[in-house]
Protein backbone atom coordinates (compact mmCIF):
# COMPACT_ATOMS: atom_id res chain seq x y z
CA UNK A 1 0.00 0.00 0.00
CA UNK A 2 1.35 3.36 -0.71
CA UNK A 3 2.04 5.17 2.86
CA UNK A 4 1.66 8.64 3.94
CA UNK A 5 4.76 10.64 3.84
CA UNK A 6 6.42 12.37 6.43
CA UNK A 7 7.70 15.48 5.01
CA UNK A 8 10.65 18.10 7.13
CA UNK A 9 10.63 21.63 5.41
CA UNK A 10 14.20 23.83 5.48
CA UNK A 11 14.21 26.89 5.17
CA UNK A 12 17.30 28.11 3.25
CA UNK A 13 18.69 31.99 3.01
CA UNK A 14 21.88 31.96 0.69
CA UNK A 15 22.52 28.63 0.54
CA UNK A 16 22.21 28.07 4.96
CA UNK A 17 19.57 26.74 6.88
CA UNK A 18 17.84 29.59 8.58
CA UNK A 19 15.39 28.86 11.39
CA UNK A 20 16.98 27.58 15.04
CA UNK A 21 17.33 23.55 14.40
CA UNK A 22 18.76 22.10 17.18
CA UNK A 23 19.76 18.92 16.35
CA UNK A 24 22.13 17.21 18.63
CA UNK A 25 25.95 16.18 17.82
CA UNK A 26 25.84 17.88 14.00
CA UNK A 27 28.58 19.55 13.60
CA UNK A 28 27.11 22.52 11.53
CA UNK A 29 23.09 22.52 11.99
CA UNK A 30 23.32 25.52 9.12
CA UNK A 31 24.45 23.18 6.40
CA UNK A 32 21.29 22.03 4.26
CA UNK A 33 23.05 18.82 3.34
CA UNK A 34 23.73 17.72 6.61
CA UNK A 35 20.54 17.98 7.98
CA UNK A 36 19.08 16.43 5.26
CA UNK A 37 21.25 13.80 5.37
CA UNK A 38 20.36 13.65 9.17
CA UNK A 39 16.84 13.62 8.42
CA UNK A 40 16.99 10.56 5.56
CA UNK A 41 18.59 8.77 7.94
CA UNK A 42 15.78 9.36 10.86
CA UNK A 43 13.02 7.91 8.05
CA UNK A 44 12.12 11.56 6.17
CA UNK A 45 9.98 9.85 3.01
CA UNK A 46 10.98 13.69 1.38
CA UNK A 47 12.50 16.93 2.09
CA UNK A 48 11.13 20.25 1.30
CA UNK A 49 13.76 23.09 0.71
CA UNK A 50 12.52 26.34 0.77
CA UNK A 51 14.15 29.64 -0.23
CA UNK A 52 12.71 32.18 1.46
CA UNK A 53 15.13 35.32 0.37
CA UNK A 54 15.24 33.98 -2.96
CA UNK A 55 16.51 36.85 -5.40
CA UNK A 56 17.75 36.55 -9.08
CA UNK A 57 21.37 37.52 -7.57
CA UNK A 58 21.65 34.45 -4.90
CA UNK A 59 20.23 31.93 -7.56
CA UNK A 60 23.75 30.79 -8.43
CA UNK A 61 24.26 29.62 -4.70
CA UNK A 62 20.74 27.97 -4.52
CA UNK A 63 21.34 25.92 -7.36
CA UNK A 64 25.21 24.96 -5.66
CA UNK A 65 23.06 23.95 -2.82
CA UNK A 66 20.53 21.44 -4.50
CA UNK A 67 23.30 20.03 -6.18
CA UNK A 68 25.31 19.25 -3.02
CA UNK A 69 22.13 17.64 -1.54
CA UNK A 70 21.49 15.82 -4.55
CA UNK A 71 25.01 14.32 -4.43
CA UNK A 72 24.62 12.82 -0.88
CA UNK A 73 20.86 12.43 -0.21
CA UNK A 74 19.08 9.40 -1.22
CA UNK A 75 15.79 10.24 -0.66
CA UNK A 76 13.34 12.99 -2.95
CA UNK A 77 13.52 16.43 -2.56
CA UNK A 78 11.88 19.66 -3.44
CA UNK A 79 12.96 22.94 -4.12
CA UNK A 80 10.67 26.29 -3.88
CA UNK A 81 10.97 30.02 -3.58
CA UNK A 82 11.31 32.66 -6.01
CA UNK A 83 10.47 30.07 -8.95
CA UNK A 84 9.18 31.78 -12.09
CA UNK A 85 10.58 30.48 -15.17
CA UNK A 86 11.15 27.10 -16.98
CA UNK A 87 14.72 28.37 -17.47
CA UNK A 88 15.03 28.61 -13.75
CA UNK A 89 13.13 25.49 -13.02
CA UNK A 90 15.21 23.25 -15.84
CA UNK A 91 18.37 24.54 -14.02
CA UNK A 92 17.26 23.23 -10.51
CA UNK A 93 16.06 19.83 -11.90
CA UNK A 94 19.41 19.60 -13.89
CA UNK A 95 21.07 20.25 -10.34
CA UNK A 96 20.01 16.93 -9.36
CA UNK A 97 16.36 18.83 -7.86
CA UNK A 98 13.36 15.98 -8.03
CA UNK A 99 10.50 18.55 -7.84
CA UNK A 100 10.07 22.51 -7.58
CA UNK A 101 7.18 24.04 -5.70
CA UNK A 102 5.61 27.18 -7.47
CA UNK A 103 3.42 29.60 -5.01
CA UNK A 104 2.99 33.38 -5.84
CA UNK A 105 4.48 33.17 -9.49
CA UNK A 106 1.39 30.57 -10.47
CA UNK A 107 -1.10 33.12 -9.01
CA UNK A 108 0.45 36.22 -10.88
CA UNK A 109 0.81 33.40 -14.64
CA UNK A 110 -1.24 30.65 -13.94
CA UNK A 111 0.57 29.05 -17.36
CA UNK A 112 3.51 28.95 -15.90
CA UNK A 113 1.51 25.62 -14.37
CA UNK A 114 0.73 24.40 -17.85
CA UNK A 115 4.55 25.27 -19.76
CA UNK A 116 6.17 22.86 -16.73
CA UNK A 117 3.77 20.16 -16.34
CA UNK A 118 4.60 19.94 -20.33
CA UNK A 119 8.29 20.35 -20.25
CA UNK A 120 8.90 18.60 -17.32
CA UNK A 121 6.03 16.23 -16.35
CA UNK A 122 3.36 16.64 -13.22
CA UNK A 123 4.95 14.36 -10.92
CA UNK A 124 7.45 17.60 -10.73
CA UNK A 125 5.10 20.03 -10.01
CA UNK A 126 4.11 20.99 -6.90
CA UNK A 127 2.02 23.79 -6.55
CA UNK A 128 2.47 25.63 -3.08
CA UNK A 129 -1.17 27.39 -1.78
CA UNK A 130 -1.10 29.89 1.34
CA UNK A 131 -4.41 30.28 2.02
CA UNK A 132 -6.46 31.91 5.09
CA UNK A 133 -10.23 31.48 6.24
CA UNK A 134 -12.08 34.47 6.70
CA UNK A 135 -15.77 34.32 7.72
CA UNK A 136 -16.04 30.89 6.65
CA UNK A 137 -14.70 31.50 3.10
CA UNK A 138 -10.78 30.53 2.08
CA UNK A 139 -8.67 32.99 0.31
CA UNK A 140 -5.35 32.47 -1.35
CA UNK A 141 -2.72 34.22 -0.23
CA UNK A 142 0.53 35.54 -1.84
CA UNK A 143 4.30 36.60 -0.33
CA UNK A 144 4.45 33.96 2.30
CA UNK A 145 0.69 34.76 3.09
CA UNK A 146 0.73 38.52 3.98
CA UNK A 147 -0.61 39.41 0.71
CA UNK A 148 -4.55 38.86 0.39
CA UNK A 149 -6.24 38.48 -2.83
CA UNK A 150 -9.88 37.56 -3.47
CA UNK A 151 -9.04 33.79 -5.21
CA UNK A 152 -10.69 31.47 -3.60
CA UNK A 153 -9.16 28.39 -2.10
CA UNK A 154 -11.42 25.69 -3.82
CA UNK A 155 -11.66 27.26 -7.14
CA UNK A 156 -7.91 28.11 -7.36
CA UNK A 157 -7.03 24.30 -6.57
CA UNK A 158 -8.95 23.24 -9.32
CA UNK A 159 -7.52 24.99 -11.12
CA UNK A 160 -4.31 24.32 -10.94
CA UNK A 161 -4.77 20.83 -10.84
CA UNK A 162 -6.57 21.25 -14.56
CA UNK A 163 -3.62 22.79 -15.58
CA UNK A 164 -1.40 20.04 -14.74
CA UNK A 165 -0.04 20.27 -11.20
CA UNK A 166 0.96 16.67 -9.71
CA UNK A 167 0.72 17.54 -6.09
CA UNK A 168 -0.52 20.51 -4.00
CA UNK A 169 1.15 21.75 -0.57
CA UNK A 170 -1.65 23.70 1.29
CA UNK A 171 -0.62 25.67 4.34
CA UNK A 172 -3.35 27.16 6.20
CA UNK A 173 -2.20 30.74 7.47
CA UNK A 174 -5.05 30.24 10.27
CA UNK A 175 -3.14 27.49 11.92
CA UNK A 176 0.47 27.84 10.70
CA UNK A 177 2.56 28.71 13.81
CA UNK A 178 -0.34 27.98 16.39
CA UNK A 179 1.01 24.40 16.98
CA UNK A 180 -2.58 23.54 17.33
CA UNK A 181 -3.34 20.70 14.54
CA UNK A 182 -3.53 21.20 10.57
CA UNK A 183 -6.23 22.58 8.98
CA UNK A 184 -8.34 18.92 8.61
CA UNK A 185 -11.73 20.12 7.60
CA UNK A 186 -10.45 22.07 4.10
CA UNK A 187 -7.50 19.78 3.53
CA UNK A 188 -10.34 16.89 3.84
CA UNK A 189 -12.41 19.52 1.05
CA UNK A 190 -9.42 19.42 -1.38
CA UNK A 191 -8.71 15.84 -1.05
CA UNK A 192 -12.37 15.14 -2.19
CA UNK A 193 -12.37 17.91 -5.14
CA UNK A 194 -8.97 16.98 -6.50
CA UNK A 195 -7.57 13.53 -7.60
CA UNK A 196 -3.68 14.61 -7.14
CA UNK A 197 -2.15 14.02 -4.05
CA UNK A 198 -2.71 16.66 -1.27
CA UNK A 199 0.35 17.77 1.50
CA UNK A 200 -0.81 19.09 5.14
CA UNK A 201 0.79 22.19 6.11
CA UNK A 202 0.86 24.34 9.12
CA UNK A 203 -0.23 23.51 12.32
CA UNK A 204 1.60 20.35 13.47
CA UNK A 205 2.20 20.80 17.51
CA UNK A 206 2.03 16.70 18.20
CA UNK A 207 1.96 13.41 16.70
CA UNK A 208 -2.14 13.06 17.51
CA UNK A 209 -2.10 16.24 14.75
CA UNK A 210 -0.30 14.15 12.24
CA UNK A 211 -3.05 10.97 12.95
CA UNK A 212 -5.34 13.75 12.92
CA UNK A 213 -4.69 15.02 9.15
CA UNK A 214 -4.26 12.02 7.85
CA UNK A 215 -7.04 10.27 8.86
CA UNK A 216 -9.76 13.21 9.30
CA UNK A 217 -7.74 15.82 6.78
CA UNK A 218 -7.67 12.74 4.36
CA UNK A 219 -4.51 14.23 3.81
CA UNK A 220 -1.40 12.01 1.55
CA UNK A 221 1.57 14.07 3.18
CA UNK A 222 1.82 16.19 6.22
CA UNK A 223 4.94 18.60 6.50
CA UNK A 224 6.31 20.50 9.03
CA UNK A 225 9.37 22.72 10.17
CA UNK A 226 9.98 23.44 14.11
CA UNK A 227 8.46 20.59 15.90
CA UNK A 228 11.22 18.01 14.15
CA UNK A 229 13.47 20.98 14.22
CA UNK A 230 13.55 21.34 17.65
CA UNK A 231 13.21 17.53 17.82
CA UNK A 232 10.10 18.26 20.00
CA UNK A 233 8.74 15.09 17.15
CA UNK A 234 11.09 12.44 16.71
CA UNK A 235 10.40 11.15 13.21
CA UNK A 236 10.92 7.26 14.40
CA UNK A 237 9.10 7.77 17.08
CA UNK A 238 5.81 9.86 15.06
CA UNK A 239 6.21 6.84 12.21
CA UNK A 240 6.02 4.40 14.86
CA UNK A 241 3.05 5.68 16.62
CA UNK A 242 1.10 6.51 13.13
CA UNK A 243 1.65 2.56 12.46
CA UNK A 244 0.32 1.82 16.04
CA UNK A 245 -2.51 4.11 15.27
CA UNK A 246 -3.13 2.00 11.87
CA UNK A 247 -1.74 4.47 9.18
CA UNK A 248 0.56 3.37 6.77
CA UNK A 249 4.19 4.51 6.98
CA UNK A 250 7.36 3.37 5.70
CA UNK A 251 9.26 2.49 8.71
CA UNK B 1 33.49 -0.82 -15.07
CA UNK B 2 32.12 1.65 -17.79
CA UNK B 3 28.80 2.71 -17.04
CA UNK B 4 26.58 5.00 -19.36
CA UNK B 5 23.56 6.85 -18.30
CA UNK B 6 21.47 7.72 -21.48
CA UNK B 7 21.51 10.83 -21.78
CA UNK B 8 18.57 11.88 -24.37
CA UNK B 9 17.17 15.37 -22.74
CA UNK B 10 14.73 13.41 -20.34
CA UNK B 11 14.58 14.38 -16.71
CA UNK B 12 16.43 13.68 -13.56
CA UNK B 13 19.68 11.87 -14.58
CA UNK B 14 22.19 14.10 -12.14
CA UNK B 15 20.00 11.61 -9.03
CA UNK B 16 20.94 8.58 -11.03
CA UNK B 17 24.82 9.59 -11.58
CA UNK B 18 24.88 11.21 -8.41
CA UNK B 19 23.80 7.32 -6.60
CA UNK B 20 26.05 5.50 -8.25
CA UNK B 21 29.02 7.80 -7.52
CA UNK B 22 27.85 6.98 -3.94
CA UNK B 23 28.68 3.21 -5.10
CA UNK B 24 32.04 4.60 -6.17
CA UNK B 25 31.07 4.13 -10.03
CA UNK B 26 31.18 7.40 -11.91
CA UNK B 27 28.83 7.03 -14.30
CA UNK B 28 28.89 8.60 -18.13
CA UNK B 29 26.36 10.80 -19.11
CA UNK B 30 26.23 10.91 -23.60
CA UNK B 31 23.49 9.92 -26.38
CA UNK B 32 26.67 8.55 -28.50
CA UNK B 33 25.77 5.53 -30.38
CA UNK B 34 29.56 4.27 -29.42
CA UNK B 35 29.57 5.70 -25.94
CA UNK B 36 26.51 3.72 -25.50
CA UNK B 37 27.52 0.52 -27.45
CA UNK B 38 31.35 0.04 -25.64
CA UNK B 39 29.39 0.69 -22.10
CA UNK B 40 29.37 -2.67 -19.31
CA UNK B 41 26.20 -1.41 -18.45
CA UNK B 42 23.80 1.01 -19.50
CA UNK B 43 21.03 3.31 -17.62
CA UNK B 44 17.84 3.95 -19.58
CA UNK B 45 16.30 6.94 -17.92
CA UNK B 46 13.10 8.90 -18.12
CA UNK B 47 11.03 11.21 -16.31
CA UNK B 48 8.25 13.69 -18.34
CA UNK B 49 6.06 12.61 -20.94
CA UNK B 50 5.87 9.19 -22.85
CA UNK B 51 5.38 10.54 -26.46
CA UNK B 52 7.85 13.53 -26.50
CA UNK B 53 10.50 10.95 -24.71
CA UNK B 54 9.89 8.74 -27.68
CA UNK B 55 10.56 11.44 -30.11
CA UNK B 56 13.64 12.70 -28.66
CA UNK B 57 14.70 8.64 -29.13
CA UNK B 58 13.80 8.71 -32.24
CA UNK B 59 15.67 12.26 -33.13
CA UNK B 60 19.12 10.21 -32.06
CA UNK B 61 18.62 7.04 -33.65
CA UNK B 62 18.74 5.30 -30.06
CA UNK B 63 15.40 3.75 -30.30
CA UNK B 64 17.08 1.09 -33.16
CA UNK B 65 20.13 0.80 -30.76
CA UNK B 66 18.89 0.46 -27.48
CA UNK B 67 16.96 -2.84 -28.67
CA UNK B 68 20.07 -4.20 -29.51
CA UNK B 69 22.21 -3.56 -26.78
CA UNK B 70 24.01 -6.75 -25.38
CA UNK B 71 25.20 -5.62 -22.14
CA UNK B 72 22.55 -5.15 -18.95
CA UNK B 73 20.75 -2.35 -19.43
CA UNK B 74 18.42 -0.95 -16.64
CA UNK B 75 15.29 1.06 -17.50
CA UNK B 76 13.77 3.30 -14.77
CA UNK B 77 10.43 5.06 -14.01
CA UNK B 78 9.54 6.08 -17.83
CA UNK B 79 12.59 4.34 -19.30
CA UNK B 80 11.08 1.14 -18.26
CA UNK B 81 7.43 1.98 -19.66
CA UNK B 82 9.33 3.16 -23.39
CA UNK B 83 10.93 -0.51 -23.47
CA UNK B 84 7.33 -1.79 -23.59
CA UNK B 85 4.98 -2.38 -26.54
CA UNK B 86 2.55 0.46 -26.41
CA UNK B 87 1.75 3.00 -23.71
CA UNK B 88 -1.13 5.34 -23.34
CA UNK B 89 0.41 7.95 -22.39
CA UNK B 90 0.26 10.06 -25.85
CA UNK B 91 -1.30 6.74 -27.14
CA UNK B 92 3.09 6.15 -28.13
CA UNK B 93 4.61 2.83 -29.35
CA UNK B 94 7.31 1.46 -27.39
CA UNK B 95 10.56 0.21 -27.70
CA UNK B 96 9.03 -3.68 -27.72
CA UNK B 97 11.41 -4.79 -25.48
CA UNK B 98 9.32 -6.41 -22.84
CA UNK B 99 6.17 -8.05 -24.31
CA UNK B 100 3.51 -5.89 -21.97
CA UNK B 101 1.85 -2.93 -22.49
CA UNK B 102 1.49 0.65 -20.07
CA UNK B 103 -2.00 2.12 -19.14
CA UNK B 104 -3.26 4.73 -16.73
CA UNK B 105 -4.45 4.13 -13.35
CA UNK B 106 -8.15 4.80 -13.03
CA UNK B 107 -9.52 7.93 -10.84
CA UNK B 108 -10.76 5.63 -8.37
CA UNK B 109 -7.27 6.49 -6.79
CA UNK B 110 -5.43 10.05 -6.72
CA UNK B 111 -2.95 10.02 -9.81
CA UNK B 112 0.30 9.93 -9.90
CA UNK B 113 0.79 7.46 -7.20
CA UNK B 114 3.48 9.89 -5.34
CA UNK B 115 5.20 8.50 -2.48
CA UNK B 116 6.71 5.20 -0.93
CA UNK B 117 4.84 1.63 -1.89
CA UNK B 118 6.24 -2.05 -1.28
CA UNK B 119 7.57 -4.53 -4.10
CA UNK B 120 6.85 -8.08 -3.99
CA UNK B 121 7.14 -11.01 -5.41
CA UNK B 122 10.58 -11.19 -6.42
CA UNK B 123 12.03 -13.07 -8.75
CA UNK B 124 15.51 -11.76 -10.62
CA UNK B 125 19.07 -11.68 -9.41
CA UNK B 126 18.51 -7.85 -9.71
CA UNK B 127 16.98 -8.33 -5.75
CA UNK B 128 19.47 -10.66 -4.75
CA UNK B 129 19.58 -9.89 -0.84
CA UNK B 130 16.53 -7.71 -1.39
CA UNK B 131 12.93 -8.84 1.10
CA UNK B 132 10.41 -8.68 0.04
CA UNK B 133 7.86 -5.90 0.48
CA UNK B 134 10.58 -2.83 0.87
CA UNK B 135 9.50 0.14 -0.03
CA UNK B 136 10.78 2.10 -2.66
CA UNK B 137 9.68 5.78 -4.01
CA UNK B 138 7.80 5.86 -7.02
CA UNK B 139 6.10 8.67 -9.04
CA UNK B 140 3.71 7.61 -11.88
CA UNK B 141 0.75 8.08 -13.87
CA UNK B 142 0.88 4.83 -15.78
CA UNK B 143 1.68 1.29 -14.83
CA UNK B 144 2.66 -1.58 -16.63
CA UNK B 145 0.17 -4.77 -16.97
CA UNK B 146 2.00 -7.69 -15.54
CA UNK B 147 3.52 -10.07 -18.29
CA UNK B 148 5.99 -13.40 -18.20
CA UNK B 149 8.52 -10.97 -17.72
CA UNK B 150 7.06 -9.65 -14.24
CA UNK B 151 10.15 -9.45 -11.33
CA UNK B 152 8.36 -7.50 -8.60
CA UNK B 153 4.77 -6.49 -8.19
CA UNK B 154 3.19 -3.30 -6.59
CA UNK B 155 -0.38 -2.61 -5.52
CA UNK B 156 -1.98 0.24 -6.60
CA UNK B 157 -5.70 0.34 -7.31
CA UNK B 158 -4.42 -2.67 -8.94
CA UNK B 159 -1.55 -5.10 -8.80
CA UNK B 160 0.41 -4.22 -11.16
CA UNK B 161 4.34 -4.90 -12.48
CA UNK B 162 6.83 -2.51 -10.60
CA UNK B 163 9.62 -4.06 -12.26
CA UNK B 164 10.49 -6.38 -15.63
CA UNK B 165 13.14 -8.59 -17.01
CA UNK B 166 13.73 -9.56 -20.28
CA UNK B 167 17.04 -10.92 -21.00
CA UNK B 168 19.49 -8.21 -20.53
CA UNK B 169 16.90 -5.55 -20.41
CA UNK B 170 15.88 -4.50 -16.62
CA UNK B 171 13.54 -2.13 -15.76
CA UNK B 172 12.06 -0.39 -12.77
CA UNK B 173 8.77 1.68 -12.01
CA UNK B 174 10.55 2.71 -8.56
CA UNK B 175 13.63 5.00 -8.65
CA UNK B 176 16.03 2.73 -6.84
CA UNK B 177 18.23 6.26 -6.72
CA UNK B 178 15.50 7.70 -4.69
CA UNK B 179 14.65 4.71 -2.59
CA UNK B 180 17.50 4.98 0.47
CA UNK B 181 19.45 2.33 1.11
CA UNK B 182 17.45 -0.51 -0.05
CA UNK B 183 17.36 1.57 -3.26
CA UNK B 184 21.26 1.69 -3.29
CA UNK B 185 21.47 -1.88 -2.71
CA UNK B 186 19.57 -3.12 -6.54
CA UNK B 187 21.23 -0.57 -7.98
CA UNK B 188 24.71 -2.24 -6.78
CA UNK B 189 23.31 -5.54 -7.67
CA UNK B 190 22.57 -4.01 -11.22
CA UNK B 191 26.49 -3.19 -11.25
CA UNK B 192 27.34 -6.84 -10.02
CA UNK B 193 25.13 -8.51 -13.17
Amino acid sequence: MLTKRIIPCLDIKNGRTVKGVNFVDLRDAGDPVVLAKQYAEQGADELVFLDIAATLENRGTTLDMVLRVAEQVNIPFTVGGGITSVAHVDALLKNGADKVSINSSAVKRPELINELADKFGSQCVVVAIDAKEVEGEWYVHLAGGTIPTDIKLFEWAKEVEERGAGEILFTSMNHDGTKAGFANEALATLSNLLNIPIIASGGAGNVQHFVDTFREGKSDAALAASVFHFGEIPIPELKKELKKQDIEVRI
Amino acid sequence: MKLVIINYGAGNIKSIQFAFKRLGVDAILSNDPKEIETADKVIFPGVGEASSAMKMLKESGLDKLIPKLQQPVLGICLGMQLMCLHTEEGDTEGLGIFQTKVKRFSDAVKVPQMGWNVIKDLKSDLFQGIKENEYMYLVHSYYAEHCDETIAATDYQINYASALQHENFYGTQFHPEKSGAIGSKILENFLKL
